[in-house]
């Protein structure tokens, strides 16, 4: 037992070699294909959407990487891709979008950890349903290889962005990726919007129905709260996003009209009347407005767990944690209308929206007080994952700030088609995410693999990605007030965009530079895998039930037993308490007040 | 890394061998003495919430064709010829057919809940009293009546597909077309998930699968083909008297 110094008795479970991953219980399946390729646990599945993930954010940081190189030279010729042409840059960012909010965003925060870890947070043997879960990755998965299929047809990828405005997503001759590629991209989104909810019934389930005895929900961690609620989200809006898919596929192979109105396409009539656009936009952000919080939920509950391991305090304010991201959950279907004030809506509805909108500030600033609350008179470990969970919450702080300007209709119809959008949208959902799921990894890889992470390399990879990630986004705030187009591949031929240029260069050099320091993370990631040193069961002197289990954790997670719980899941530095954490399954503490 | 090595004590933790105190233990107690499985009522009660839950989803897509419907409905459309705004939403006449339909789908759904019944109570009874035979009594193959009731619905709406197609009602016609060619077509699809369903659940009899797995696909599917049959008389009604 690694991880027993002290006069804690020894119990069984616990006792598991930690060293031998192979070691599992009797029901365990044996053969290469059932134990890691078509496996029923959980856990091979979370590891199998993560690394999915970090497949995919290679490709998704690879094409903008072209981008920014294509803003700076616009023609210069690249090896083997030759001239980046202004369709092929709206391919690009077609994909980087794409792939980087669905196959990255939506999947490693909770199809990645949240699948490892919400069973075993909650003393669960495995999911609900683990068959619909091996389904739930494959689809995915699939889903997956079917986007990257569009950059190899005839035409290549789609050109009409990740939100696949209609008419120029619904008309196969409206441009060179909008044959083949555009019915890869939906056939690709609804393929996904499948997995995701089978993901999403698979966590409320168990969640709800399969907590260990003493488990209550008010005793959750805030990771499982976050995951439950991101499910909820998931579940009333990925059927929506794929309605909107089938009547977008109808639209493009079988004549219909529901997004498409009357229309010419160079001179042609299309054959298509009386659709509406606006429909299409509708039913998108329906979906798309929840989807933000789809992606930085995880984050969240994450973040409000390593804030209080690591300053070795309760959380502040539990219970206004919870209902925090509840209302954000609710009011997340309230304001998808705040996408489309350019749309000429009538200025009462964008009103009621942006109201709506604004009112997000509330639960989101009680979440960003409550973490300072938390690290306020804390005994504070700057460990790799604390520094990721505190920057999480700068970024959170520096992208969401800038949300209530966009909510004001009269600025967002200025700002909307900038760069200040941009910068908006990536620090918030992109890079707050992200760090997220840079906490989680660093957090959580000596359970998963056994083996700590270097740390100075983290530490390395930190700095470098938190300063990188701003140099990249703080200065796209003021290029975007200067008017500074989006989705504009080349800006040398407009005067008063040229003029910008040098902020453009700063940016791109920023973005090569956080870039190359993600390969210190890759490097760290694997070689720490093999060469890192043993963890013990409990590294982080943590409360919550994956740290009571063996390293890793067992094929049932808990060796044939169940955990009872007793306390809290932040029951740091209790008076009286021989030690500065209280285990949710250690006996019950009564606090003195 | 030194500073972080640990003090970590489990310090009297309590683990138990119960799943919530009084059941069985999670290994051995279930299906026929099968390793890994909860016990009969848990994997029912399980089952049937990871149901709900799976149809809200459903629901929500169906929302969300009806909000395209009604908005759909009320947009006008530009003439080229006339330049004029016109309305280009026709009526479609809907097939008498699918009366006869909805009628077959809602006796399917009756004879559903007799077979989810019938596997139910020889389930329980093989819980209750281990070797006594059920099968002396004269039975009914309702779930195989519900198998046939579900593919004479299909077969009904692929045939009144074929009728709309005769009078010249195309899925690119007019926008109503558009939608009821939609709308039968995805309920359609879900359906025969349950036809499906049905099948596994017949196939896993004549392999003599375990009784107490049958019941409880048959059980879920009841509720699932109760909900298609219920959201049939909707979708029915919404193209029969807002179209």
């Amino acid at each position: 037992m690694a991880g027993g110094t002290g006069g804690g008795e020894t119990i069984t479970m616990a006792t598991h070699d930690s060293g031998l991953p192979g070691v599992h219980e009797h029901a365990a399946p044996q053969g290469f294909i059932r134990k890691w390729i078509f496996s029923l646990d959980h856990k091979v599945i979370g590891l199998q959407y993560y690394f999915l993930a970090l497949a995919a954010v290679f490709v998704g940081m690879f094409l903008s990487l072209l981008m920014r190189i294509h803003l700076i030279w616009p023609t210069a010729t690249l090896p083997f891709l030759g001239e980046i042409k202004p369709e092929t840059y709206l391919s690009l960012l077609t994909m980087h979008g794409t792939i980087m909010v669905f196959f990255v965003l939506t999947t490693a925060p909770q199809g990645g950890f949240g699948n490892y870890f919400l069973p075993i947070q909650i003393g669960a043997p495995d999911m609900a349903f683990p068959v619909l879960n091996m389904l739930s990755f494959w689809t995915t998965f699939l889903g997956f290889i079917v986007l990257l299929a569009a950059f190899f047809v005839t035409g290549g990828a789609p050109l009409h962005g990740w939100t696949g405005y209609a008419p120029l997503s619904a008309l196969q001759s409206a441009g060179p990726g909008e044959g083949l590629g555009a019915d890869l991209w939906i056939t690709s989104i609804a393929i996904f919007c499948i997995g995701a909810l089978m993901g999403a019934l698979n966590f409320i389930t168990t969640t709800l129905d399969m907590r260990a005895k003493g488990m209550t929900m008010m005793r959750m961690p805030l990771t499982v709260w976050a995951w439950f609620i991101t499910a909820i989200l998931g579940l009333l809006a990925f059927g929506v996003l794929l309605s909107a898919g089938i009547l977008l596929l109808m639209d493009r192979n079988l004549g219909t009209s529901f997004f498409v109105p009357l229309v010419t396409v160079n001179g042609q009539l299309t054959g298509h009347k009386g659709g509406s656009p606006l429909l299409w936009q509708h039913l998108f952000w329906f979906f798309g407005h929840p989807e933000v919080y789809i992606a930085i939920l995880p984050a969240m509950g994450l973040c409000s767990q390593l804030l209080s391991v690591f300053s070795r305090k309760p959380i502040f304010g539990y219970k206004a944690m919870v209902y925090a991201m509840l209302s954000i959950g609710f009011l997340g279907f309230m304001v998808w209308g705040h996408h489309m004030f350019m749309s000429g809506m009538s200025p009462y509805t964008a009103f009621a929206f942006s109201i709506m909108t604004m009112g997000i500030g509330v639960p989101s600033a009680i979440k960003t007080f409550n973490w300072l609350g938390t690290l306020w008179h804390g005994r504070i470990r700057f460990t790799s994952p604390m520094l990721f969970a505190i920057g999480f919450v700068s970024l959170f702080v520096t992208g969401g700030i800038s949300g209530p300007f966009l909510a004001q209709p009269v600025l967002d119809i200025y700002l909307h088609e900038t760069y200040f959008v941009i910068a908006h949208f990536h620090l918030i959902m992109g890079v707050a995410s992200i760090f997220g799921i840079f906490a989680a990894t660093y957090y959580w890889f000596p359970k998963m693999f056994g083996r700590m992470m270097n740390e100075t390399l983290a530490k390395l990879h930190f700095w470098l990605t938190f300063v990188g990630a701003y140099a990249i986004f703080m200065p796209m705030h003021y290029s975007g007030m200067a008017g500074q187009l989006r989705r504009y591949s080349q800006g040398t031929e407009v005067a008063w965009i040229k003029a910008l240029t040098p902020i453009q260069v700063f940016i791109s050099i920023a973005a090569f530079i956080t870039i190359a320091s993600q390969f210190v993370f890759l490097f760290n990631l694997f070689w720490s895998m093999f060469k890192g040193a043993k963890a013990s069961d409990n590294p982080w002197e943590a409360t919550t039930l994956e740290w009571t289990t063996a390293t890793p954790p067992p094929h049932d997670n808990f060796g044939g037993l169940t955990p009872v719980v007793k306390n809290g899941p932040y029951e740091y530095s209790v008076p009286g308490a021989p030690k500065d954490f209280v285990m949710q399954n250690d006996p019950e503490i009564k606090p003195k007040h | 890394m030194a500073s972080l090595s640990t003090t970590a004590t489990l310090n009297k933790p309590e683990f138990s061998r119960d799943d919530h105190g009084t059941l069985a233990p999670i290994r051995d107690g279930g299906d026929n003495g099968r390793p890994g499985l909860p016990d009969y009522g848990t994997r029912l009660r399980r089952a049937r919430l990871g149901l709900f839950v799976a149809l809200i989803p459903v629901l929500m897509l169906f929302v969300s064709f009806t909000s395209a419907y009604v908005v759909r409905q009320g947009l006008p459309t530009l003439d080229p010829r006339t330049n004029n705004l016109i309305r280009d939403w026709i009526p479609v006449t809907l097939p008498r057919l699918l009366l006869l339909n909805t009628f077959v789908l809602l006796i399917s759904s009756v004879s559903m809940e007799l077979a989810r019944r019938q596997i139910r109570a020889r389930a329980m009874m093989e819980t209750v009293g281990t070797g006594v035979s059920s099968g002396d009594q004269i039975k009914v193959p309702w779930l195989g009546i519900t198998f046939v009731l579900g593919f004479s619905f299909l077969f009904g709406q692929w045939t009144a597909w074929k009728q709309l197609a005769a009078n010249g009602f195309y899925v690119y016609t007019t926008p109503s077309s558009s939608f009821v060619y939609l709308l039968t077509g995805t309920h359609g699809a879900h359906l025969l998930g349950g036809i499906v369903a049905l099948f596994i659940a017949g196939v896993a009899s004549l392999l003599h699968g375990s009784l107490k797995t049958r019941s409880i696909i048959v059980d879920v599917t009841a509720w699932y083909w109760h909900f298609m049959a219920l959201l049939w008389v909707y979708i029915f009604c919404l193209m029969k008297f807002a179209g």
